[in-house]
């Protein structure tokens, strides 16, 4: 019992825990960088001699570049939408009161229960109709959208937490209200801008579901879903498919390295706020 | 006058920047989430919507063939809330403990646990899918390896294994989440409690508890309807792994797959079945959203006063 509640009880359980996050990572990078004969005559071996062409085959599946430039694009103009809209309304939200104030939040708060699966058939017949379908900017509004109550939620938290002199003494110097948002609010929501951003873009790039739906045009899937293809294409070419993998992953790993904190609070930003 | 000229220039303002947010919300979130709910008592040719159908579409779906495939995916999606819940629960809150106890390194820790979050749950899917692989993967390779012969399973290709299988992974991906919610929740509660309980002589054990594990009352009721409603509208792992018929054998079906193939049809089933598929919708929407509402009522109720 004395073992249970010591501090060495508690480090040996970080450190194994560590270890089955990590070894599958390993086993994921070293086996990318091995030839598919090499892996499939032991799955266990180190990659001494790094098989680099895994990489440039890859590569050289045009597919693959194509479907990583997609979700870049997708990603990125979800974000732009996002960013700029719930900075707008939270500017609003948390600054300036207004007649039908409590409407407007009371609409916003439904928007994030609505469990956007479930909206999927009429999203479907809906875009449609507004020629919206296997359309990469239907995508991104349906994204856009997903996000923005979230989104506008945070980002008045944060307007509302500043300080109200700051607007008035910018008005009074002479800014306009953009330049009030602009100039002098903008620059002290960066934190939130941070959180809304990463809360947003990281289920963007990792879903597969709404392109699934969405998108049936080849040249404009995006890369989780050219993966699904990608898994069938190259099945038993293991060098080739770990290469894949990795290559959808790393600009999420990276930017985890580098922003781990940010990470974390971004994605349960959603969950805390309940 | 001055002041009039603020209120307009700020009504404008509100205006330009309001109406483009709520505006793609209301189009693309609000109008079909309303309009989803009336498609199920109409009747459906392909994408076209025909006559009221009245709650026709609910009484195919509980009859012959769909009634089985519903009975049997939302087994699944019940024992996949209670098993997720169960091991990502006692797992997550035995992570943020030692987190919490050993706090060297706790940046390290808490960085390598949250890793996996950020995974696409394709990548996640796939790296696994491998790992287990019956013939090439290492897992399999090992058992070999040390003659548990016993143990190397077809994981995800046997109905037996499959469905614990994807509750593992799901596990790997997915306990850093509660860890940090967790974490947060032992860092709120004041160290006064404990410190007045240590004075009185309890163990560290009796603390926990006692003090702590009630306090923790707040991040489990997140923890658990965050679960639930995860559970209920569980897809992409089973999509990836066992394709939209939940393979092997409907294994792996759940709910949310079923919803997907009855609105957009399938390898098997051929056309799809929009009115039933909308039904269907309707039941998990009823399902997440009483259990999600009247489950936290009844765990807010319970969280002791900190």
């Amino acid at each position: 019992m004395k073992l249970l509640t010591s501090k060495v009880f508690f480090r040996a359980v970080l450190i194994f825990n560590s270890f089955s996050i990590l070894l599958p990572v390993f086993f994921l990078i070293n086996s990318s960088l091995r030839s598919s004969n090499d892996f499939a005559s032991n799955p266990m071996k180190l990659a001494t001699h790094p098989y680099w062409q895994n990489f440039s085959q890859v590569w050289a599946d045009g597919a693959f570049a194509t479907y990583l430039k997609n979700s870049v694009i997708i990603t990125g103009g979800s974000l732009i939408f996002i960013l700029v809209f719930s900075l707008g309304a939270g500017f609003v939200l948390g600054r300036y009161s207004f007649k039908g104030q409590s409407l407007v939040t009371g609409f916003i708060l439904s928007g994030m229960l609505v469990p956007a699966k479930l909206a999927i058939l009429p999203l479907f017949i809906q875009l449609k109709w507004m020629h919206l379908l296997d359309s990469q900017l239907g995508l991104i509004l349906v994204y856009a959208s997903g996000a923005l109550p979230a989104g506008i939620f945070i980002m008045s938290g944060f307007f509302r937490s500043l300080p109200v002199d700051l607007d008035n003494a910018a008005r009074v110097d002479g800014a306009s209200e953009l330049q009030v948002l602009r100039k002098v609010l903008v620059p002290l929501v960066k934190p939130g801008i941070a959180i809304v951003a990463i809360y947003s873009a990281i289920p963007i790039w990792n879903d597969f579901f709404l392109p699934l739906v969405f998108i049936q045009s080849p040249e404009k899937k995006t890369i989780m879903q050219g993966l699904t293809l990608f898994f069938g294409e190259y099945s038993s070419q293991w060098g080739i498919i770990f290469a894949g993998l990795l290559i959808a992953a790393l600009p999420l790993i990276i930017l985890y390295l580098v922003l781990s904190e940010q990470f974390i609070k971004g994605l349960t930003a959603g969950a805390v706020k309940g | 006058m001055a002041k009039q000229g603020l209120k307009r220039q700020q009504n404008r303002m509100a205006a330009v920047l309001l109406l483009p947010g709520l505006l793609t919300v209301l189009v693309f979130t609000s109008i079909p989430a309303l309009t989803t709910l009336s498609y199920a008592f109409f009747h459906w040719q392909g994408f076209q919507r025909g006559s009221f159908a009245g709650l026709e579409n609910f009484r195919r779906l509980f009859a012959f063939p769909f009634k089985d495939q519903l009975l049997m995916a939302f087994r699944h999606n019940i024992l996949v809330f209670v098993g997720i819940y169960i091991v990502q629960t006692s797992i997550g809150i035995l992570l943020a403990y030692a987190l919490f106890k050993a706090p060297r390194g706790q940046r390290f820790f808490r960085t390598v646990a949250f890793f996996p979050v950020i995974f696409s749950l394709v990548i996640v899917g796939y790296m696994w899918q491998s790992i287990l692989n019956p013939f090439y993967g290492p897992v399999n390779y090992i058992f070999h390896a040390i003659h548990w012969d016993f143990a190397a399973q077809t994981w995800l290709g046997n109905t037996s294994t499959a469905l614990p299988t994807l509750v593992f992974i799901n596990l790997w991906r997915w306990v850093g989440f509660p860890t940090i919610i967790f974490l947060a929740g032992f860092n709120a509660i004041s160290t006064d409690y404990v410190e007045a309980a240590r004075i009185d002589g309890a163990t560290e054990g009796q603390i926990f508890r006692k003090i702590l594990l009630p306090l923790l009352a707040p991040s489990m009721t997140i923890v658990t309807i965050l679960t639930f409603i995860g559970a209920f509208e569980w897809f992409d792992l089973p999509y990836v792994l066992g394709g939209s018929s939940g393979g092997p054998a409907g294994a792996t079906d759940t709910l949310a797959l079923m919803f997907y193939r009855l609105s957009f049809g399938s390898v098997d089933s051929g056309a799809n079945q929009i009115g039933i598929g909308s039904a269907l919708g309707v039941i998990i929407f009823a399902v997440v959203g009483v259990g999600a509402t009247y489950g936290s009522k009844f765990l807010r109720a319970r969280e002791v006063e900190a």
